[in-house]
């Protein structure tokens, strides 16, 4: 019997090198996948560094749109973009802060609040192309807006609420219980305590999570396509209930004509749009490194 | 020590005043009442949408026979005469984008999950995350450009029977937009299996792919399903780079080269264009963005189901 | 395993004395990065034998140990110099493979940490990975196995429910199962009770006397109690080195070294 088991033993030994080389070439293998995914990513940004940047100058950017691809400009875009974010901050910020401290510190841990928990995680994955359907239907027809700044704004708040409602609620679970509890201690009531502890020391982690919430609205496209967003614009928003155009729309635009300097265009126009986007990246890092060590 | 009642320093007759004002009980009350109003945001987000989509289906259904909208081979819409409005083509437009965007992303994501949960160094990590994090906020607008002018000229030069509008190319570059999404929550499941479990496996003399692929990868099985299904989902509902590099021909046939219309972008290609309010082609987006609904829903309800249903307790 | 026994005491011209070596330790050093965290130890630990590793946390023996099968090369910035052989093969050359060392040498950690998997699959993961898969050789195993770790006679109508299931204690001794699949011929415990309760201890360590018979234990405890029941080698460790290697009985009734005596009786530690 013994002498049985040893060989089995012996026989398990002789195959670990087999094994071995199994290990090794499973693991080029994952490796050469991570090595391709970030070959992808230099292959997109060289693409688009490459094709857009002899068409960066002042004039592109002082520029409003035109049907001659060496007059057309970005100007109309990037003003409208400005309009529709102080929209959408604004009104995601209070609503996405709002809903996260009633959740968080008043809401009951009952069946409704886990309900509108579950909402919210759903609303998340709804696609964006939908919300568009609900920014024209709600904001666009019944309210009424036209396809302005306020209905983009709004549309695109929704959109990125749940983000937003998600890192506030994160951040104010991770104010240390004890700071609340002292500011208990000496009398402060509920609300005071929310605002003047919970607040302060949540708020680099809302910041964080909501300046890349929306960096999303910038980027996004289809809802602004749905709610009706003109591309060809050729002059400047003057309050909240004009027409405008967006950065992606412009780039859309360009995109989808045939001749090559147009295409060039949107990736001049994509420049600008990612260089506004690794800014608000730049700025949520920065936030989170220099409030981490806390 | 005489004990005399009304002696109040100046802090504590303010707060006496403040007290007695009957300020603070009446912020305290309303206070929650708006914030509840705030969340109720979100849910009547969600009621929206389902009314919306509802409501305007009907309408739609009172001008098209539903019938037909199931079972009709053809979608036809832009024709004075006969308008023929049957969802299987675009269903089958964003079947043929899921599935290639599944297969180009899955077996991808799940290699470099399981390279940097399992195999790699913790310089590597942090060189990954930023590029993952990067790949995932690039706007599907940037993706549909990469498709169009760069992803789709290339498979041309590769196999010239691929027309300038198809399948593939939109549905690799989809693939690659829900990478990290299918890399992040995947690598979070594998990792958050013990590292002990780990050790047990490689004491016993088991080599790095031998515990990952037998030990860790079944128990972190459910995360990483989740994670698919979620990154389908994502794929279903993707609009831009389909609207731009597929084309806009609903089809029904099973061929992948040649221009196609997919749900979301069948929505774009009604709405860019100046169909009237009040028309059937208007309808019918919303019949359109109900089906879509119903589809990303299933699968994020899926998700959730399966990620609640089989969590692995360590 | 008599029979390896025999070889390897022909290899090594020592049927005089009757003593084999399983692990050789010579001027060992180790440090993590900055951290010298074992100072030139030298241990000769024989085949067959209890051997108890002592001293107060933080003195290296849970690293030792680990440094036994290797496992120490999972934390990064590691480094060692001196020697370990492993019945005359020295475990750090290239030539032996850390694969092959730890099919040979068991481990038990210091919380169980059975795989996510049926109690039949915690055993029969060993065997499978090692390419063996005849199913009746597996049945036959996973029972002999159970059996020898005493758990038997406890799981046999749910050996294929999920090991999750089972007490901490009875986790434990499943661990110590699965070890004995593969039939090693050295077991490392690195505290296998300190997340026990007293009763599941005591199984542990009634289980380590009767394993005892076939195998050589190296067990790691923070417990002088148990050392001094369960082995008959003791090495107290203290800030990395060795201070004192002797029968159990040497060390617990009269040690050579002060600090040894002043760990012993509680004087500090």
């Amino acid at each position: 019997m013994e002498k049985i088991e040893r060989i089995k033993s012996e026989e398990m030994i002789g195959r670990i090198d087999s094994r071995l080389v199994k290990n090794k070439v499973v693991k080029s293998i994952f490796f050469a996948a991570t090595v391709f995914t970030s070959i992808i990513l230099i292959v997109l940004l060289v693409r688009i560094l490459t094709q857009g940047a002899p068409y960066l100058s002042w004039d592109f950017l002082q520029n409003f749109a035109s049907r001659r691809p060496e007059q057309a400009g970005i100007k109309a875009a990037v003003i409208g973009t400005v309009w529709m974010m102080s929209v959408v901050i604004p009104t995601a910020a209070i609503l996405g802060v709002g809903t996260a401290i009633y959740l968080e510190e008043y809401a009951k841990k009952n069946a409704i609040t886990r309900w509108i928990q579950m909402n919210i995680s759903n609303l998340a994955g709804v696609p964006s192309v939908v919300f568009g359907l609900l920014g024209l239907t709600i904001f666009v027809r019944l309210f009424g807006f036209g396809n302005s700044v306020l209905a983009a704004g709004f549309t695109m708040a929704l959109l990125v609420l749940p983000v937003v409602i998600v890192a506030s609620q994160e951040a104010i679970r991770a104010v240390p219980s004890e700071l609340k509890e002292a500011s208990y201690g000496l009398g402060a009531t509920k609300w005071q305590t929310i605002f003047r502890v919970v607040l302060p020391y949540a708020i680099p982690g809302i910041a964080t999570g909501s300046i890349l919430a929306f960096s999303r609205a910038i980027g996004e496209t289809a809802p602004l396509i749905v709610i009706g967003i003109p591309t060809f614009v050729a002059f400047l928003p003057s309050d909240v209930f004009d027409s405008f155009t967006a950065l992606p729309m412009q780039i859309y635009n360009w995109t989808s004509r045939p001749q090559i300097e147009f295409h060039n265009l949107a990736a001049a126009g994509i420049i600008i749009l990612l260089g506004v986007l690794i800014v608000m990246n730049s700025v949520a890092v920065w936030i989170r490194n220099r409030y981490q060590s806390r | 020590m005489k004990t005399t009642k009304k002696e109040l320093s100046p802090v504590q007759q303010l707060l006496e005043k403040k007290y007695n004002g009957g300020f603070l009980n009446r912020s305290e009350r309303i206070i929650p009442i708006v914030l509840f109003f705030m969340a109720a945001v979100s849910v009547l987000t969600t009621l929206g949408i389902v009314l919306t989509l509802i409501f305007e289906t009907i309408i739609f259904f009172g001008e098209v026979s539903i019938v037909e909208f199931f079972t009709a081979a053809e979608w036809y819409p832009f024709s004075e005469t006969e308008a023929v409005y049957g969802i299987w083509p675009l269903v089958l437009g964003t079947l043929k984008i899921t599935l290639i965007a599944s297969a180009f992303a899955v077996p991808i994501g799940l290699a470099v999950a399981l390279y940097l949960s399992e195999y790699a160094s913790r310089r590597t990590r942090k060189v990954m995350k930023p590029i993952l994090e990067v790949l995932a906020g690039v706007p599907t607008i940037v993706y549909g450009f990469f498709a169009l002018t760069f992803v789709t000229p290339v498979l041309r030069d590769l196999f010239p029977s691929i027309e300038l509008f198809n399948a593939i190319s939109p549905g690799i570059v989809v693939g690659i937009m829900i990478i990290p999404t299918i890399v992040s929550l995947s690598e979070d499941a594998l990792s958050s299996v013990p590292e002990p479990v780990r050790h047990g496996a490689l004491a016993m003399g088991a080599t790095k792919w031998e515990t990952a692929s037998k030990v860790i990868f079944p128990a972190a099985l459910s995360g990483i399903l989740a994670s698919i299904v979620l990154g389908v989902s994502r794929a279903i509902g993707e609009t831009m780079i389909v609207s731009i590099a597929a084309g806009s021909t609903p089809s029904a046939a099973l061929e992948l080269t040649s221009s196609l219309q997919t749900m979301t972008s069948y929505i774009v290609q009604v709405t860019t264009g100046d169909a009237g309010f009040g028309t059937t082609i208007y309808y019918s987006i919303y019949a359109v963005g109900f089906t879509l609904f119903i589809f990303t829903l299933s699968m994020n309800v899926l998700a959730q189901f399966i990620s609640k249903r089989f969590r692995e307790e360590y | 395993m008599a029979l390896t026994a025999v070889k390897t005491m022909k290899n090594n011209q020592t049927t005089q004395t009757e003593e084999v070596l399983v692990y050789n330790t010579k001027n060992l050093n180790l440090w993590y990065g900055d951290h010298h965290a074992l100072k030139n130890i030298n241990l000769d630990i024989k085949e067959k034998d209890v051997t108890a590793i002592i001293g107060p946390s933080g003195c290296g023996k849970s690293t030792y140990i680990k440094t036994l099968n290797r496992m120490i090369d999972l934390v990064p910035g590691v480094k060692t110099n001196g020697s370990i052989e492993y019945r005359g093969r020295d475990i750090f050359s290239k030539e032996f493979l850390v694969e092959e060392l730890r099919t040979r040498v068991g481990m038990v950690f210091q919380k169980p940490n059975p795989f996510p998997k049926s109690i039949y699959e915690n055993i029969a993961f060993g065997l499978k990975i090692h390419g063996i898969k005849n199913k009746q050789i597996i049945n036959e195993t996973v029972e002999k196995s159970l059996r020898g770790a005493a758990l038997w006679d406890e799981v046999k109508d749910r050996i294929h429910e999920p090991a999750y299931g089972l007490s901490g204690g009875q986790q434990q001794r499943l661990c110590i199962a699965r070890c004995l699949a593969l039939e090693p011929d050295v077991i490392l415990m690195d505290e296998p009770t300190s997340a026990l309760d007293p009763v599941s201890t005591l199984k542990i360590e009634e289980l380590i006397q009767e394993l005892k018979e076939q195998y050589s234990i190296i067990i790691v405890t923070h417990n002088m109690q148990q050392a001094a029941r369960i082995s008959n080698k003791t090495a107290f460790f203290l800030n990395g080195e060795v201070v004192e290697f002797d029968s159990t009985e040497t060390i617990f009734n009269n040690p050579a070294d002060s600090r040894t005596d002043d760990y012993i009786s509680g004087r500090f530690g």
